[in-house]
């Protein structure tokens, strides 16, 4: 038996350093199906819990292209969000079940929506470096090993890119602005820049998954890389917008080739994971509000569902 | 005085899209299941596009430094011209969906109309719009009859719904005096005309529905001619609240 597994799994294992894909109805290890059920749900509670800060500003976009561009943006991480419990849902989980550990607090979602927005320059600082920090992510999971997972992911990425070419022409529009603008588009920075940062999550000596998750290829750049990749990138376009990164040991390293930079704030990173950010409770309260006040509204629908089948039924009988 | 008749007219078509739109983005992110979300969104998207071209083009009228912002979101309260269907607040999901369904049937009648304008700008937004408000009569006439006819909650609070805003819905019949020079010029529908239709498919979806309008109604007229109710002003003043704290920027 021992054996047998074990020649199991490392086919399993030649086949995705083959490059294959993994599908749905393919065996896996168990462990394989837990971390990727786990990864792709909180990957979708992130687009879903995602709506609610930029949703807030919606009713108050400057323009109404602005506006039309906002609720677009919206709309699509809802999409994210369905194609992403699509996927997990491939992987033997139903939806209520993912809903549930959301509602209930047991699933996680990306800290960076437990920060609040609270002016219109947070719509494009969120696009230009949520977004732009997500999509460094992103684009590596597009080659995971998951097939289900992975064709969502090039979806996902394409619509992700737009977003943060939106929410960076956000900031120019308004570092070309008045005082007053730019003004807006710097305390944006100064309160993203840093939880951006985290988005990569711990350092390298503190995630112990990451081995594991680079042999699923989950990941192919470890958390560190990946936030080196989002500084080098990210510096330039500050520079462009004429706006100043909220670090003052951030400078160029000749010798790395890279920008050196701060020490992220461990502390707060933490105290967010553990739902002590500022709207972690009003994220889940809105959350649990919609779905528990939907609750007679997805009711109806099958009641009516049941009997229009049954008058059909009645029909053909 | 044709023009700003004109200016007027595009102003009641653009202020009810408007406002509607305003009310659904309210809805983003808290609907009851993440399709709806996404459809409710995208009918709110729909409508702001088509306030887009109403306002660019009355922009255009106005001449001068107008913008379609400037049309949408630096007028008073009583210079919009919306009905007081579209102003009611997002109580439940059952007056969402009733509120959306009343408005969705007068505006794909109006549109049809338009078709037909004599103002080729109307009939090129009317052409563009009337695919899109096809589809929302479809989801809101399908959500009504799954409402009315789901379970006895969804029935009661749909019928609650019915009652309470169908005293709204003949306002958006009651011609102003713009909306009745648009109709002798025929610019616009003669709404008077389109009333019976009107009544008669909102029926037939309510029937099947197993729900009923009220056996006596007091109309209520008033918001077409800038006499809002209560909610305009809060309406207003998130609509409206990044122009006028940050007047004359671009954004």
């Amino acid at each position: 038996m021992e054996n047998k597994t074990l020649s199991l799994e490392e086919q399993f294992q030649n086949r995705i350093d083959s490059g294959e894909n993994i599908e749905a109805k393919d065996w896996m290890p168990e462990k394989y199906r837990k971390t990727h059920i786990r990864q792709i749900s909180q990957h979708a509670h992130s687009e879903v819990v995602g709506m609610l800060p930029e949703g807030n500003w919606i009713s108050r976009a400057p323009s109404l292209r602005r506006k039309v561009a906002l609720l677009a943006k919206v709309q699509d991480e809802a999409g994210h969000g369905l194609y992403l419990y699509s996927a997990a849902e491939t992987l033997g989980i139903s939806r209520e079940e993912l809903n549930e550990q959301l509602n209930s607090g047991r699933a996680k979602y990306s800290s960076i929506f437990n920060y609040p927005t609270i002016s219109w320059a947070d719509m494009g600082a969120v696009g230009w470096l949520v977004d732009g920090a997500a999509i460094i992510n992103q684009v590596m999971l597009t080659k995971t090993s998951y097939g289900p997972y992975a064709r969502a992911m090039v979806r996902i990425c394409k619509e992700e890119s737009f977003h943060q070419r939106q929410g960076y022409e956000i900031m120019l529009s308004l570092c070309n602005g008045t005082e007053a603008q730019k003004a807006m588009a710097q305390d944006a920075l100064n309160r993203w820049w840093w939880p951006s940062m985290m988005m990569f999550g711990p350092r390298d000596e503190d995630s112990p998954n990451t081995e594991q998750s680079m042999k699923w290829k989950i990941k192919k750049k470890t958390n560190d890389e990946l936030r080196q990749q989002f500084v080098d990138q990210t510096v330039p376009q500050a520079e462009i917008l004429g706006l100043t990164i909220p670090d003052k040991d951030l400078k160029w390293n000749e010798e790395r080739g890279h920008y050196d930079f701060g020490t992220i704030d461990w502390d707060e990173f933490w105290d967010v994971v553990k739902g002590n950010g500022l709207m972690n409770e009003k994220r889940l309260k809105d959350r649990n509000e919609a779905w528990d006040e939907g609750k007679w509204v997805r009711d109806a629908a099958s009641a009516y569902a049941d009997k229009q089948a049954e008058k059909r039924a009645k029909k053909t009988a | 005085m044709l023009h700003e008749k004109l200016y007027d007219y595009l102003l009641h078509l653009g202020d009810n899209s408007m406002i509607l739109g305003q009310r659904l983005g309210e809805l983003c992110g808290h609907g009851p299941e993440l399709e709806t979300d996404i459809a409710l969104t995208n009918i709110s998207l729909d409508l702001f596009g088509q306030v887009r071209n109403y306002f660019q083009a009355a922009a255009q009228i106005k001449g001068g430094d107008a913008t379609e912002d400037s049309v949408a979101m630096l007028r008073y309260e009583h210079e919009y011209k919306n009905t007081y269907l579209v102003e009611q607040p997002n109580e439940d999901f059952a007056h969402v969906i009733v509120r959306q369904f009343f408005f969705d049937v007068y505006h794909q009648l109006i549109l049809n109309e338009l078709m037909n304008s004599k103002n080729e700008t109307l009939v090129a937004i009317a052409k563009k719009s009337i695919k899109e408000v096809d589809y929302h009569v479809d989801f809101s006439s399908t959500w009504v009859k799954r409402l009315g006819d789901g379970t006895e909650e969804s029935h009661e609070k749909a019928q609650t719904a019915v009652s309470t805003l169908w005293r709204y819905s003949m306002e958006l019949f009651k011609a102003t005096e713009t909306e009745s020079w648009a109709a002798e010029s025929r610019v616009g529908p003669d709404l008077d005309q389109l009333k019976s239709v009107y009544l008669e498919r909102v029926s037939s979806i309510l029937k099947e529905a197993t729900l009923s309008l009220p056996e006596e109604t007091v109309f209520q007229y008033g918001a077409k001619t800038g006499r809002h109710s209560e909610n305009m002003g809060y309406i207003l003043a998130e609509f409206q609240y990044m122009q006028r704290a940050y007047p004359n920027m671009k954004w």
